[in-house]
């Protein structure tokens, strides 16, 4: 009977019953908020809202989707922002020179694999912490994007560069379809991959994973670069939105990212975690700050709502924790 | 007649779906070294917390001198004179002893912390206890056994009359372990009662005065020491006899699987010696002598500077752990929460995390196949557990100490390391691993055992090496093993 138990518990209705669970206080959050904007503004509701509200979504989606294995692996990543203008840069200035979208789209990825790269080698062959390693890096590649671009704009002409972001397919914005993509590709990597456990197993006791013979520091290095193109993708999306590069875009980036990942329950700890847990999060936040949008409130307020949220998100995980380790105290 | 210095009565205390203490009596007079025993989960941990006024009682009574405690907190335990001395330390390792001492009652003067006066107290009594100690040192820069001490001072500055060690020998070396025992009979003399938990009963005879058992949250006897022998002390701690406490069958065959010739790294010089199939080699020694240090560098988390490894003969370049894995070697580390547990995983996928090859194909993973392999061993190695899904960290020690076994079993290695195999797990466990580890070598396995414990080293294996101060001193064949001729060599003479 223990074994049909077992069964039963691992089989997908009872998986799914067990995200419900975990996740009901975000569900909960999320659908009230929805019935709240849903009455208070009827545009809200309306289909081509809510596909504007997915768009708007997308960029911080596809950059929260890294940060996740980032936090789970118990690092942080502070340099995604950065990573977005200069890879948004290298590709406006190719596409400027008059190259195919295809190679500025391949250099500006290029140019963030290796920032995430240098970081993940930092933090792979030195304890520091990844906070600090980060946060050098983003004021770096920030400085010098401001340095190259003499702190101008870029103007993009190139049509194929501006429907990268802009374009549709049938109604649905292609970052809405990127960032599908990414979500996809972000669970079979966490969820079921190797790669995956192993980034469990070091978040959640980085020595042992040692111990067990996982490479601590080819799947930190892994992760790091993962992360810079995934913000470097962010950073072709929202550039070709904008129809031009601003030597400012994605500031403040990491935070909105971080954000939604610690919304959705992941540990700022390290080893637990999860994407489902982060579109969640996400989702909060866009709902928040399109739905002040349609309430004609001022943006200012979108930061207070942001900050509310957030310190009740953490608070929850805290507790959450608190009665973890209480139940090992039990037994 | 004199009221008891302690005496708990009819303790009873719930957790949410565990009835932890179903009735404790325990008693203390001043100047006595009361023992308590029994298996993890027995309610020992638990009635320590009761009294230090982390947990409150759900019911029964506390008496100091025969008065009610009211103790309601840590702050009023600890104003009633009791302290307590946990196994896994709390000071502050950047801070140095005094400031540890002195922690959040530092003396003030003008609205300053006043240094002088902490440096003076606290040398004062480390002076008075005798102990080899300073109070200027940074507490991280002190072993276990001298952090142990500077709890010990702690307490008694705190006027504590009643101190509870919580396994304080566990990881200390023999000698060391000499100067606590010292160190408790000044505070005896004193008159200080001391609760003492332990799960080594030889213990018990050098320095308690009384031992109380308990059992499934209760206490189940107490009797003088002396009174009471070993095996009627583990007859009520598990409820039944003990037959064959060490489980082995001697048949190691001559094929040799490992041969380590001059290993040396930083920590270790010149080792040698042979591993054969079916073969338990014991590694014993001092706290500091290089045992782990010696698989270290065996395994390539150490740099090798030089010497040879051999695996079945052929010689074998291994840098990194994962290449000493990939020759079929399993390595149980000693320090099972630090270095093997993934906390706050489940028991699967602790278990299973060195065989994800098996059911993880790119992006699939057959959950089916990982929970059969999972099952397979719980049931192999009767592992209790409410379910796989559950935390790991909600087992018992010997039972998280049976997942990481079958995580590394799972990987069907030739030769198993084991660092300490039996460590903080309790006489039913134990024995359920040694009969383990003796199926294990029967079937062919050769096995490496590190362990401080002499009678387990004696009993359990064919060979043993010693080792003194990062060398091999001395290689033990069965015939020869005894405690006196293991500490002979252990020890500089």
């Amino acid at each position: 009977m223990e074994q049909k138990k077992t069964a039963r518990m691992t089989g997908a209705g009872g998986r799914l019953s067990r995200w419900l669970v975990q996740y009901a206080g975000q569900i909960a959050f999320l659908v009230i908020l929805f019935v709240i904007l849903s009455v208070a503004s009827p545009t809200f509701r309306t289909p081509g809202n809510l596909i504007n509200v997915a768009r708007q979504v997308s960029v911080n989606m596809i950059v929260a989707c890294a940060m996740t294995m980032v936090l789970i692996i118990g690092g942080i990543d502070l340099s995604v922002g950065s990573v977005m203008a200069m890879s948004g840069m290298v590709s406006s200035y190719l596409s400027l020179a008059g190259l195919p979208f295809p190679v500025c789209m391949a250099a500006g990825l290029a140019a963030g694999a290796a920032s995430g790269f240098i970081d993940g080698l930092i933090l792979a062959h030195a304890d520091l912490p990844p906070f600090i390693v980060t946060y050098a890096m983003q004021s770096i590649l920030r400085g010098m994007v401001y340095v190259i671009t003499a702190a101008g704009t870029i103007r993009l002409t190139s049509s194929a560069y501006l429907s990268f972001g802009g374009g549709l397919i049938g109604p649905v914005p292609l970052p809405v379809i990127y960032m599908v993509v990414i979500i996809i590709l972000s669970i079979l990597l966490l969820s079921h991959s190797r790669l995956g456990r192993h980034m469990y197993a070091i978040g959640g006791n980085p020595k042992a994973a040692q111990f067990a013979g996982i490479d601590t520091k080819r799947v930190k290095i892994l992760i790091y670069t993962l992360s810079g193109v995934c913000a470097a993708m962010a950073g072709l999306v929202l550039t070709s939105r904008n129809s031009s590069m601003q030597p400012g875009v994605g500031s403040g980036a990491e935070m909105d990212a971080i954000a939604a990942v610690v919304l959705g329950g992941t540990s700022m700890a390290g080893g637990r975690g999860a994407i489902s847990g982060t579109i969640l999060g996400a989702f909060i936040i866009g709902f928040i700050n399109n739905g002040l949008n349609m309430l004609r409130m001022d943006s200012f307020y979108q930061y207070i709502a942001k900050g509310i949220v957030i310190l009740i998100a953490v608070y929850m995980d805290y507790v959450k924790n608190q009665r973890l380790l209480k139940g090992s105290d039990a037994a | 007649m004199k009221p008891y210095l302690l005496e708990m009565k009819n303790i009873h205390k719930r957790f949410p779906g565990v009835y932890a203490l179903k009735g404790v009596d325990l008693t203390l007079s001043a100047g006595e070294v009361v023992a308590l025993v029994g298996e993890n989960g027995a309610g020992k941990s638990t009635v320590i917390n009761v009294l230090g006024g982390i947990h409150p009682k759900d019911d029964g009574e506390i008496l100091i001198d025969g008065q009610d405690a009211h103790i309601d907190g840590i702050q009023s335990a600890r104003d009633r004179g009791i302290s307590i001395i946990h196994q896994e330390l709390v000071l502050v390792p950047h801070l140095s002893v005094a400031e540890n001492i002195f922690l959040n009652r530092e003396p003030v003067r003008g609205g300053l912390v006043d240094f002088g006066q902490i440096y003076r107290d606290a040398q004062r009594f480390i002076d008075e206890l005798g102990l080899n100690l300073r109070a200027s040192d940074q507490v991280a820069s002190l072993t276990v056994a001298q952090q142990q001490m500077v709890e010990i001072v702690k307490a008694v500055s705190f006027q504590a009359r009643i101190i509870v060690m919580d396994e304080p020998t566990s990881s200390l070396s023999d000698r060391e372990i000499e100067s606590l025992f010292a160190n408790i009979r000044t505070l005896k003399n004193r008159g200080i009662g001391i609760i003492y938990i332990s799960h080594r009963l030889s213990e018990l005879e050098q320095i308690a005065d009384r031992v109380t058992i308990f059992r499934d949250g209760q206490s189940v006897g107490s009797y003088r020491v002396g009174e009471v022998s070993q095996d009627e002390i583990v007859r009520q701690m598990v409820g039944r006899e003990v037959v064959n406490y060490y489980t082995r069958t001697f048949c190691a065959s001559d094929k040799v699987v490992l041969e380590v010739k001059g290993l040396t790294s930083d920590k270790v010089q010149d080792v040698s010696f042979q591993l054969r199939q079916g073969e338990i080699l014991g590694f014993a020694g001092l706290v500091g002598a290089g045992r782990t240090e010696v698989v270290k560098a065996l395994l390539g988390f150490d740099p090798l500077r030089s010497g040879e490894i051999r695996i079945d003969g052929q010689p074998a370049q291994i840098r990194r752990p994962a290449q000493a894995y990939a020759r079929k070697i399993g390595f149980i580390p000693e320090s099972r929460r630090e270095e093997s547990l993934f906390a706050l995983q489940s028991n699967r996928f602790n278990l299973s995390i060195r065989v994800l090859g098996d059911f993880i194909h790119g992006c699939f993973v057959d959950s089916r196949r990982e929970n059969a392999i999972a099952e397979e061993y719980r049931e192999k190695l009767s592992i209790r557990m409410a379910s796989q899904d559950t935390l790991i960290q909600n087992l018992s020690g010997g039972n998280q100490q049976k997942v990481i076994i079958s995580r590394w079993l799972a990987a069907k290695p030739n030769i198993l390391i084991m660092d300490e195999p039996t460590r903080g797990i309790d006489v039913g466990a134990k024995a359920e691993i040694y009969e383990l580890m003796n199926q294990l070598a029967a079937e062919g396995m050769a096995i490496l055992m590190i362990s401080s414990e002499l009678p387990e080293v004696i009993n359990m294996s064919d060979r043993v090496v010693v080792m003194r101060e990062g060398r091999v001193s001395k290689i033990l064949e069965r015939e020869e093993l005894s405690q006196e001729e293991i500490m002979r060599y252990a020890v500089n003479i």
